[in-house]
C-alpha cells in the first residue's frame, strides 16, 4: 500500500529526509518515532503529495506521489500536526465541505458526516462553531475529517496530542477499530506506549534516516539484547553465586534476587528453576523483566553513527 | 473542465460564506455600498448646484460620471485585504495543510480563492453603483449612456481582477500577513496612479480611452493570474517560516547558473553560451519580429506626422540631420566609449523597466530606435532620397553588430521579465528569476557588450566616412 525507495527531501542546504526505504502493507500499522525535526512530518507530507521528493520515489495506494498527486491525495486520509480547522464554521458544515472536496455525493456526505460526528461524540455539537470547541474536540473533529471519505491509507500525525486521557483512549480505540485487511495506517507520535499499543511495526527516524525498523518485540531483542528474567527468592543469597545451566548469563544480583538473560527461555527457564530448587534456594517467583519501548527508543536515538552504519551493513533493520 | 471548475467553486463558496460570518468584512462593505454612494449623491448634487451658479455646468456634468467610477472602485478595495490574506492567512492560522492535502489541483485551489476574494466586493461594488445611479437620477435626473455604464462596470471588474490577482500572488509568496501587507504597496501605488489617470480621462470626457485602460488591465490581470498559478507551490506555502533575504544562497544559485561547469573563460564560452542561446530561441524570434514591427510602425507614422518640406538636410551631417531637430543625428559625434556607454545605459534602463513589466516595457525601449529609424527612412524617401542609400550609409555599417546585440539583449530582458509569469518547472520563483538573470548576464557579457563595443567603434570611425562618401557622390 505504501512503498518508498530512497525517498529524500532537501530544503536548501538541509537534508530533512535521507533515503527512506520502506514498505507498509495493507492491514499494517506503522509507527514513525523520532525526535522533533527528525523528518517524520516531512516524510508524511511527501506521502501525501504535498511535498515533492528531492530524490527517490514513493507509491501510495498504487499511485506515484509525483505523477499522480491528486489520486494519492484522494486515497489518503491525513491528520495533520496542526489540526487546521476553520474556527467560524460549524462542525457539520466543515466536514461537509471536506466531503465535497473529496468528491463524496450529497447522500454519502450526509450519512458519513453524521456517522463521524456520532463516533467521536460530537453529534450534539454539529451546529456549533469550531472556535467554541476544546482542544480535544478539535482533534477529534480533525480525525473525523481524515476518516470521512473512508481512505485506504491513513496518515496520522500526533493523533492524541492535546487530548485528555479519556479522549485519547477513544481515539486509540477508534484506530484499533480502523484496522482492516485493506487499510494501511502510519502514525507519527511521541507517545511511545501509544505506538507500542497500536503499531505492528515501528520505525525510528534520526536525522532523516530510518535507523531501526521492526516489530516492538524484534526491536527490544535487537537493541536491548535477549529477554531478561528476574528470580525472587524466599531467603538471602548471602553472597553465594547459584550454579545455573550453561547459556545463562547473570546480569545483576541483589540480596534475595538475581536477573539473567536467556535467548531460549522456553528451554532454559525450567532448567534454571530446577537448578535453584536443587540447590535449596526457595524460589518465590520467576518473571520476565519488562523492557519498555522507551528504552529501545533512547538506545536507538543515542546510538553512535558507526553502530548505525554497522546495523545498516548487517541489514539489521 | 466544467466539473473541475465546480470543485474550485466549492472553495469559493466556503470562503464567501466564511467572509459573511466576519463583521469586520461585512461592515465596511455595507458602508461602502449604501452610505458611500449616498454621500457621493449628496456631493454630486451640491457640486452641480455650486458650479451652475458660476456658469460652468460642464464641470458638474463631468463630475457625475467621475463619482460613478469612484463609487464602483471603493468597495473593491476591500477585496485587496481579503486577497492579501487568502493563502498566507490560512498559513498563519495553520488551516492550509488539510486543504493542500486534499485532491484539489493547484489551479482549482488558486482560482477558488481568487474568486472568493473578488466576488463579494465586486457584488458590493455593482450594488453601490446601482444605489448611486438611483440616487443621482432622483436628485438631478442624470442617467448614464449605456456605453459609459458598460465601461464603468468593465473598468470596476478589471480593476478588481488586477488588484486581487496581484494580491493573491503576494499572498502565495509571503510567509506572514504582515509581510503581505507591506508588499501590498506594490499594488496600491500603481493602482493609485491608474485611478488618477482614469480620473483625468473622466474629466477630459474622452471615454474611448477607457477601453484602452480596460484592455491593458485585462492583459495585466491575465499575466498576474498566470504568474500566480505558475508559481503556486504547496511546498513553499508549508515550508517557509521566515521571509529572509538569503544573499549567500542567492549568489550561489546565480553563480552556479552563470558559470555552469566551465573551467576557464574559453570553456565557459564553449559550454555555456550555445545552450543559453538555445533557451532564448523563442524570445529571440519574438524580439526580432518586434523590431521589424517597430520599423514598420515608424515608417507608418510619416503619414500622420509628416516633416515639412526641406526639413531633411544632408549638406552638413555633423550639425544634425533634421532642421529644427538638430539633436537627432545619424552620424555620431561622440567618442567610442561614449557611444558604447550610451547604448549600454539604454539597455540597463530597458532591463530595469522589463523586470517590472513582464518584459513588455523593456521590449518597447529596445524597439524604440527601430521606430525612429523607420520614421526617418520614410521621411528621407518622402524627401526624394533613396531609403536604401540612407540605410546603407547611416544604419547598416554599425547596425550589422548593433541590431543583433539589441535582439539578443531584448530576448534576455524579455525572458527575465516573463520569468515571473512562466511555469517555474520545479524551481521557486526566486530560483527561476536568478536563472533568468544568469542567462541575461551571460548574454550581456559574452555577446552584447562586445558587439556594442564593435558597433560603437564602427559608428564613430567608419559610418560617418561612409555616409559622407555616399552622399558626397
Amino acid at each position: 500500500m505504501i512503498v518508498t525507495q530512497n525517498l529524500s527531501k532537501r530544503f536548501d542546504d538541509f537534508l530533512a529526509v535521507d533515503g527512506v526505504t520502506l514498505t507498509v502493507g495493507a492491514g499494517e500499522v506503522l509507527a514513525l518515532l523520532g525526535p522533533n525535526g527528525a523528518g517524520k512530518t516531512t516524510t508524511i507530507r511527501m506521502l501525501t503529495s504535498v511535498l515533492p521528493p528531492w530524490r527517490g520515489w514513493a507509491q501510495v495506494a498504487g499511485y506515484d506521489v509525483v505523477k499522480q498527486a491528486s489520486k494519492v491525495r484522494a486515497s489518503v486520509g491525513i491528520l495533520t500536526e496542526q489540526h487546521g480547522l476553520y474556527a467560524r464554521m460549524p462542525a457539520g458544515e466543515y466536514l461537509d465541505f471536506f466531503g465535497q472536496l473529496y468528491g463524496l455525493p450529497a447522500a454519502a456526505r450526509k450519512k458519513n458526516v453524521g456517522r463521524m460526528l456520532e463516533k467521536f461524540g460530537l453529534l450534539s455539537y454539529r451546529n456549533h462553531r469550531i472556535g467554541e470547541f476544546s482542544k480535544g474536540m478539535r482533534q477529534k473533529l480533525a480525525l473525523a475529517r481524515a476518516l470521512l471519505h473512508d481512505p485506504p491509507v491513513l496518515l496520522l500525525d500526533e493523533p492524541t496530542s492535546a487530548m485528555d486521557p479519556e479522549s485519547a483512549r477513544l481515539v486509540r480505540d477508534s484506530i484499533h477499530a480502523l484496522r482492516s485487511a485493506e487499510r494501511t495506517i502510519v502514525i507519527c507520535t511521541h507517545n511511545l506506549s501509544e505506538a507500542e499499543e497500536l503499531a505492528d511495526r515501528i520505525a525510528i527516524i534520526r536525522r532523516g534516516r530510518i535507523i531501526v525498523l521492526g516489530s516492538p518485540s524484534d526491536l527490544k531483542q535487537k537493541l536491548l539484547g535477549p529477554p531478561e528474567f528476574e528470580v525472587r527468592l524466599g531467603s538471602t543469597l548471602n553472597g553465594q553465586k547459584p550454579q545455573l545451566p550453561q547459556g545463562i548469563i547473570v546480569t545483576t544480583q541483589g540480596a534475595n534476587w538475581l536477573r539473567y538473560q536467556s535467548s531460549q527461555p522456553e528451554q532454559l527457564n525450567p532448567q534454571v528453576l530446577r537448578a535453584l530448587l536443587a540447590q535449596d534456594f526457595p524460589v518465590i517467583s520467576l518473571q520476565e523483566v519488562v523492557k519498555s519501548l522507551e528504552q529501545v527508543y533512547l538506545q536507538a536515538i543515542n546510538m553512535p553513527d558507526e553502530i548505525e552504519s554497522e546495523m545498516e551493513a548487517l541489514d539489521v533493520r | 473542465m466544467l466539473d473541475s471548475f465546480r470543485v474550485a467553486l466549492i472553495v469559493t463558496k466556503r470562503e464567501v460564506r466564511d467572509q459573511f460570518r466576519d463583521w469586520r468584512i461585512i461592515i465596511p462593505i455595507l458602508v461602502l455600498t449604501i452610505l458611500f454612494p449616498a454621500l457621493m449623491n449628496f456631493t454630486a448634487k451640491q457640486a452641480v448646484g455650486f458650479i451652475q451658479r458660476y456658469g460652468a455646468p460642464m464641470v458638474g456634468e463631468r463630475l457625475i460620471p467621475f463619482l460613478l467610477m469612484i463609487v464602483g472602485f471603493f468597495p473593491i478595495s476591500v477585496s485587496l485585504v481579503i486577497a492579501l490574506e487568502s493563502f498566507v492567512g490560512e498559513k498563519e492560522r495553520h488551516s492550509i495543510e488539510p486543504l493542500l492535502s486534499s485532491p484539489l489541483n493547484d489551479w482549482q485551489l488558486y482560482v477558488g480563492k481568487l474568486l472568493a476574494s473578488i466576488l463579494p466586493s465586486l457584488m458590493a461594488s455593482y450594488l453601490g453603483i446601482a444605489v448611486y445611479l438611483v440616487g443621482i437620477f432622483h436628485q438631478v435626473g442624470w442617467t448614464p449612456e449605456i456605453v459609459l455604464l458598460v465601461q464603468i462596470l468593465a473598468l470596476t471588474t478589471v480593476q478588481a481582477l488586477v488588484m486581487v490577482s496581484g494580491a493573491v500572488v503576494v499572498s502565495t509568496q509571503t510567509t506572514s500577513i504582515r509581510a503581505a501587507n507591506l508588499l501590498a504597496s506594490f499594488i496600491i501605488i500603481p493602482m493609485t496612479f491608474l485611478i488618477q489617470g482614469e480620473s483625468v480621462v473622466m474629466f477630459w470626457a474622452n471615454y474611448n480611452v477607457l477601453w484602452w485602460a480596460i484592455f491593458g488591465q485585462i492583459i495585466i490581470a491575465g499575466l498576474l493570474v498566470r504568474t500566480g498559478i505558475s508559481h503556486f507551490n504547496r511546498e513553499e506555502l508549508l515550508s517557509w517560516e521566515l521571509d529572509t533575504l538569503n544573499l549567500r544562497w542567492g549568489w550561489r544559485v546565480f553563480w552556479t547558473a552563470f558559470s555552469g561547469q566551465a573551467r576557464s573563460p574559453f570553456d565557459w564560452y564553449r559550454r555555456e553560451i550555445p545552450p543559453t542561446l538555445k533557451r532564448l530561441g523563442l524570445p529571440i524570434l519574438l524580439v526580432a519580429a518586434s523590431l521589424m514591427a517597430g520599423l514598420y510602425l515608424g515608417t507608418a507614422q510619416i503619414e500622420r506626422f509628416a516633416l515639412p518640406a526641406g526639413a531633411i538636410k544632408i549638406e552638413n551631417l555633423k550639425e544634425g540631420f533634421v532642421k529644427g531637430l538638430e539633436a537627432i543625428r545619424f552620424v555620431s559625434v561622440g567618442s567610442v566609449p561614449i557611444v558604447w556607454l550610451h547604448n549600454l545605459r539604454a539597455l540597463v534602463l530597458a532591463t530595469f523597466l522589463g523586470i517590472f513589466s513582464f518584459g513588455v516595457l523593456g521590449l518597447i525601449v529596445v524597439m524604440f530606435p527601430l521606430v525612429i529609424i523607420g520614421y526617418f527612412t520614410a521621411a528621407v524617401a518622402q524627401a526624394g532620397i533613396s531609403p536604401w542609400l540612407f540605410l546603407t550609409a547611416f544604419v547598416l555599417p554599425h547596425g550589422l553588430l548593433e541590431i543583433p546585440a539589441m535582439i539578443l539583449a531584448g530576448a534576455a530582458i524579455l525572458r527575465l521579465g516573463a520569468t515571473l509569469a512562466a511555469p517555474a518547472q520545479g524551481r521557486t520563483i526566486g530560483e527561476a528569476w536568478l536563472y533568468a538573470l544568469a542567462d541575461w548576464c551571460k548574454v550581456m557579457i559574452a555577446l552584447v557588450i562586445p558587439l556594442l563595443l564593435g558597433a560603437a567603434a564602427i559608428e564613430v570611425l567608419a559610418t560617418p566616412r561612409l555616409a559622407l562618401l555616399i552622399f558626397r557622390n
